[in-house]
């Protein structure tokens, strides 16, 4: 564990993504407390520009609504769908690639069939259709990100556990009398985990940029206020009012950027074998 | 070789079946009347409508007699019919995909060449200043919201510096023919093409760079510079074609990704392709469109997939020989 | 006179290695036309004095003093321009992998024509009837096809002959061989051996040969030179090193060589055997599941029948591909066998499953090759040790305690209990997974390949291990392996495989000295340092 940290400090980039997902997570959980008041109620005239009014730091939107608020408020929703969406995606993924990499034949093949079919068709039109078809609403924008996000988390597993079923101890595991639900437990998946790892954290952020994309496009969650939402509906007045579109685009850049410089430093932390060679 | 695609040709028209089923499937999940969902929101209200739609579908009938109906229309490029465009869905997409097949093109295109000229300039001088800059910019590439980017791009370059036009395929109005026409809609594609391929262009740029890195610590590569080869000549011939293979997988599964941008990428450029469609369709709770655009999406991914599958056939003599 | 000259060579390793120095305090001369091996086991240092004559060090490894003279030049300070002239024309090299040393995308005869490339030399016609010719004089069968064929249609052999011919393009004064014959067969061994041997006589080229192997050494050395942790230990013609080794460490190293005189017959058993295999067969099939891929059948074991009988050790000897794994694989049932029986203790275990099968498998466990990958990386050794007897319904204190027997059995303390495997040695590793075996008190081991990764001198270690604990435990052993040296150190009867079916059974004395059919003795011809084994044993 203390090389794990040593090893992760190495890298400066994951550093400076730490800190600066620490700044929005904090934010993130204080933003009921230092914004009590709903993030659509309107404060003040509308396009109130930034640095203008004492208490309104970031101004106001086209409807008069506090844009600092707002922001906050977003990145409480771009965390907990990132978060949740990845979870959900975990558990399709990794017991679908696990089962496909152990049993191979026959099994392997009807669930990567299964797999492959979600991998090709487009994924982002296949949230909107989701969205478009059953109600936008918060619990459905994760469960359709988690759909359209499991398979690369399948074909992953699957090729760490097929590598690592052939291996002697796994093997060796078998002979040893262990069923195969404690050897894929104990003696595979532990295995296969640290690729996991990393691929989650990216995964995070790639949850993050659908949500605010679907939102963007109006197929969030109308009772929450998110990024994506912000931007999409500052577009009509970009030429009067940029910043609106502006900021919370840097809200998304800034987070995302912070997860995969996370992803990279937990690769190079967890994976000392990798990093030594590419030295 | 020719078995090798035939047998992806025959995967292909399977996945396509499957997003027929899926989407059939959909619109019975669908809370509410199936013929509701397949008029869509405006063709709802109108009764005659929908009755006309339950006989055609024999809505009334068992499911499978239904899927059956709807895999026969589908097969004919019966993809519905939009109430509030009063055109056939087909039409609808018709009209639009040249120009999506344009746009998405020229991005796939651009982002690849870019991406692998990027990623092997930055593995040739693996840790310089150049490689951190490179790779920096591809990590923020990789990380900027793709509706974002095209949104700034615009304001900069359309409406601040007004350099490049930032909406629409042609000029409106102008009506030019051949030559210019060609150059005009060059000019409207600029800014779409450029913004859709970064995201990807950053991916393959991070993939080309640690594929070269790995394949250049391979025996093989030892062996060409134990014959005294150069350096240049190493890189080129011999990893750069290795490396390349994990590249055009990758390539191939990002092909329905770059078509999931183009919906973004269109709907701010108002470029008149079928994922601006689709938008449009969103508002205006259009499913016929909806499922119609998600399904010829869905073949033009495979069909780009296709193409990746024979580009990787020929460079890796592996597969040509034996598959 | 000599060609090449190394004097105070030191190499140093990137900061953070287990030691400061890869090698230092080289000094060796290389006359025109003569062999030279480096011997040393595995992190001697012997691949990184040759490789610093090419230029060609791993990044981060780099040469810190002494020089390298070459052609009236100190290679160490020639600039790279002036290295890519010298390489591949001057010095050449060939590799333990032939098959990552070719290029997987490009055709042979394209890789070779490259070295007249390199070097400017030649039109692209005259290169490529260049590379006929030079396929043609290392043996290359129908060089007309090998020429145009990729790496993956060329067996082993073939493929280091390809990059012999390479190497020998432009007609080079050195040929530095890195292990060239460590991955291939016995006989193709033998095979490349001649060709390297004959070369040298036809063309007047200098070799260094790189080797772990003292069998090899005998058969082609003139001079010796023997690396320990870096550091050369003794050097002389190969007959003074060989026969009259000076250093402690060679007088080990050749001590520890597998001898295939002196065995004793061993009675043939009387009593009932412990495992009896009736026609066994296992046949793969890849590339099916597609359409339109026409399936690729390997018939991996034939009607393969045997008897093992109580305390006795037969060793199943084959090249690669003769399927000698797949028969331990089967018996264990790691792999399912498509027919026969395997009967053990009365009942059948080809034919068990559920929890049936893994009652009776109880009484069969496996010793694996690679120290490496048969230890989970993630567990430790009490782990290791103890969760095969849980899992079989041993209390746990109770499996702890038999655990600490156990690695005072395989010769480790108590104290290895609570660590990692990456924390051993692989002699170590082995004997944790030797100890792994015993948990389940068997009554037959399988040894797969148990000591061919390891070095030599462990690799004796472990050998009188497992004949130690086969007596003490009555153990009834098979032990596979591609070495009948090493077969003949611990077998009492041995069974050759070729193509999936045994071709010769019988007392290892007999096998080994008087086999009845050509392919045993065409094995048994290929085995190198058979002379100086006749020598060493006349020598007393």
């Amino acid at each position: 564990m203390r090389d794990f940290w040593k090893r992760f400090r190495h890298n400066r980039g994951a550093v400076i993504g730490l800190v600066i997902l620490a700044v929005v997570i904090a934010t993130a959980i204080a933003a009921p407390f230092l914004f009590p008041q709903s993030p659509w109620k309107m404060v003040q005239r509308p396009f109130l520009p930034p640095f203008t009014q004492e208490g309104l730091p970031l101004g106001t939107d086209a409807l008069g609504r506090d844009v600092l608020s707002g922001l906050a408020h977003g990145a409480y929703v771009s965390l907990l769908v990132g978060l949740v969406s990845t979870i959900v995606a975990l558990a399709i993924g990794v017991p679908v690639g696990a089962l496909a990499g152990y049993f191979v034949g026959r099994t392997d093949d009807a669930l990567m069939r299964f797999t492959e079919f979600f991998q090709t068709i487009p994924s982002f039109a296949l949230a909107i259709v989701l969205l478009a078809i059953f109600q936008p609403s918060l619990v459905f924008v994760i469960i359709a990100i988690a759909i359209v996000s499991w398979p690369p988390v399948a074909r992953l597993v699957r090729g760490e556990v097929l590598s690592l079923r052939t291996r002697e101890f796994v093997e060796a595991a078998s002979l040893s009398g262990l069923s195969n639900s404690q050897i894929i437990l104990r003696h595979v998946l532990p295995n296969a985990l640290p690729p996991i790892i990393v691929l989650a954290s990216l995964m995070v952020a790639q949850a993050i940029l659908l949500e605010s994309s679907l939102s963007f496009l109006g197929l969030g969650d109308p009772n929450i206020m998110s990024w994506g939402y912000m931007i999409g509906a500052a577009r009509t007045v970009i030429r009067t009012a940029w910043w609106l579109s502006f900021l919370p685009g840097m809200a998304i850049l800034l987070t995302v950027l912070a997860l995969n410089l996370i992803g990279e430093g937990l690769n190079d932390a967890l994976n000392p074998r990798l990093t030594r060679r590419s030295e | 070789m020719t078995k090798f695609i035939l047998g992806r040709l025959v995967k292909a028209v399977f996945i396509l079946l499957a997003i027929l089923i899926f989407n059939f499937l959909l619109i019975h999940a669908a809370p509410g009347d199936p013929a509701a969902v397949m008029a869509g929101e405006a063709g709802a209200a109108d009764e005659k409508f929908l009755a006309d739609l339950r006989e055609r579908f024999g809505l009334d009938q068992p499911l499978y007699v239904q899927l059956w109906t709807y895999l026969k229309g589908a097969v004919q490029f019966d993809l519905g019919f939009s109430y509030r465009q009063q055109l056939p869905v087909s039409q609808l997409i018709a009209d639009r995909l040249p120009a999506t097949l344009l746009l998405t093109g020229v991005a796939f295109v651009l982002s690849l060449v870019l991406g692998v000229i990027a990623g092997v300039a930055a593995s040739a001088r693996q840790g310089s200043w150049g490689d951190t800059a490179i790779s920096t910019l591809a990590l923020l590439f990789y990380a900027t919201p793709l509706f974002w980017v095209a949104l700034m791009a615009s304001l900069v370059f359309s409406v601040w510096l007004e350099w490049l036009p930032g909406f629409g395929y042609a000029t409106i109005g102008a009506n030019y023919t051949g030559f210019a026409h060609a150059m005009d809609v060059a000019k409207h594609l600029v800014l779409p093409a450029t913004t859709l391929g970064l995201f990807f262009m950053a991916i393959y740029m991070r993939m080309t760079r640690a594929s070269m890195l790995e394949v250049s610590r391979l025996d093989f590569v030892k062996t060409a510079r134990a014959k005294g080869l150069k350096r240049g000549v190493i890189q080129r011939r011999h990893i750069l074609r290795n490396a390349l293979l994990p590249v055009i997988t990758l390539a191939g599964l990002q092909a329905g990704q770059i078509f999931g941008g183009a919906i973004l990428t269109e709907t701010v450029f108002a470029w008149p392709g079928i994922g601006r469609l689709m938008f449009e369709a969103i508002n205006q709770r259009d499913y016929a469109v909806i499922l119609g655009v998600f399904y010829i999406s869905g073949a033009m991914v495979l069909l780009f997939n296709l193409i990746t599958d024979v580009v990787y056939v020929i460079v890796d003599p592996r597969i040509r020989l034996t598959g | 006179m000599s060609l090449l000259s190394i004097r105070d060579l030191a190499i140093a390793l990137p900061k953070g290695a287990d030691r400061p120095y890869a090698a230092h305090d080289i000094s060796f001369d290389l006359t025109p036309g003569e062999i030279l091996c480096i011997v040393g086991e595995s992190g001697s240092g012997k691949s990184m004095s040759a490789n610093a004559v090419m230029g060609l060090l791993p990044q981060g490894v780099r040469p810190v003093g002494g020089t390298i003279t070459f052609d009236g030049q100190d290679v160490l300070r020639l600039s790279e321009k002036q290295l890519l002239d010298l390489r591949g024309r001057r010095i050449s090299m060939i590799f333990q992998e032939p098959l990552s040393a070719l290029n997987p995308l490009m055709r042979v005869g394209a890789q070779i024509a490259e070295v007249f490339e390199a070097h400017g030399r030649l039109t692209p016609p005259e290169r490529r009837a260049r590379a006929l010719t030079l396929l043609e004089e290392v043996g290359i069968p129908d060089p007309q096809a090998a020429i145009q064929a990729y790496p993956f249609q060329l067996s082993g052999g073939q493929r280091q002959r390809v990059m012999i011919a390479m190497a020998l393009a432009l007609e080079p004064d050195i040929l530095i061989a890195d292990e060239p014959t460590t991955a291939l067969d016995v006989t193709t061994q033998a095979q490349i051996l001649k060709l390297i041997e004959d070369l040298r006589q036809a063309r007047g080229m200098a070799v260094i040969f790189i080797t772990h192997d003292f069998g090899v050494v005998a058969d082609i050395a003139d001079r010796v030179i023997v690396m320990q942790t870096g550091e050369i230990v003794e050097s002389g013609t190969a007959d003074e090193v060989l026969l009259r080794p000076q250093h402690p460490y060679t007088r080990a190293l050749i001590d520890a060589i597998p001898r295939l005189t002196g065995q004793e017959d061993t009675p043939a058993a009387q009593s009932d055997p412990v495992l009896s295999v009736e026609g066994l067969n296992k046949t793969f099939r890849t590339g099916s599941g597609s359409f339109f891929g026409k399936p690729r059948v390997v018939k991996a074991v034939q009607d393969v029948s045997f008897d093992l009988f109580p305390g006795e050790t037969i060793g199943i000897v084959g090249e690669s591909g003769s399927g000698k794994s797949t028969v331990g694989r089967c018996l264990a049932r790691l792999v399912n066998p498509d027919s026969g029986r395997v009967i053990v203790e009365g009942a059948d275990i080809a034919h068990l499953s559920g929890a049936e099968l893994r009652a009776r498998r109880r009484r069969l466990q496996m010793i694996f090759q690679d120290p490496f990958s048969s230890l989970n990386p993630r567990a430790r050794v009490s782990r290791i040790l103890t969760e095969g007897p849980i899992a079989y319904g041993a209390p746990r204190t109770e499996a702890m305690t038999r655990a600490r027997e156990l690695l005072g059995m395989v010769g480790l303390d108590a104290s290895a209990m609570q660590r990692f495997p990456h924390e051993f040695s692989g002699g170590q590793r082995q004997r944790i997974g030797i100890a792994r075996a015993l948990a389940l008190d068997p009554s037959i081991i399988i040894a797969d390949e148990a000591v061919s990764a390891l070095d030599v001198s462990i690799q004796a270690q472990v050998l009188d291990l497992l004949a130690d604990l086969s007596t003490r435990l009555s153990l009834s052993m098979l032990f596979i392996t591609h070495d009948l040296r090493v077969a003949a150190r611990i077998c009492d009867r041995i069974i050759v495989m070729q193509k999936g079916a045994i071709v010769e059974t019988g007392p290892t004395a007999k096998v080994l000295h008087n086999p009845d059919t050509a392919y045993a003795q065409s094995l048994l011809d290929a085995i190198p340092g058979q002379e100086y084994e006749r020598a060493l044993a006349g020598a007393g």
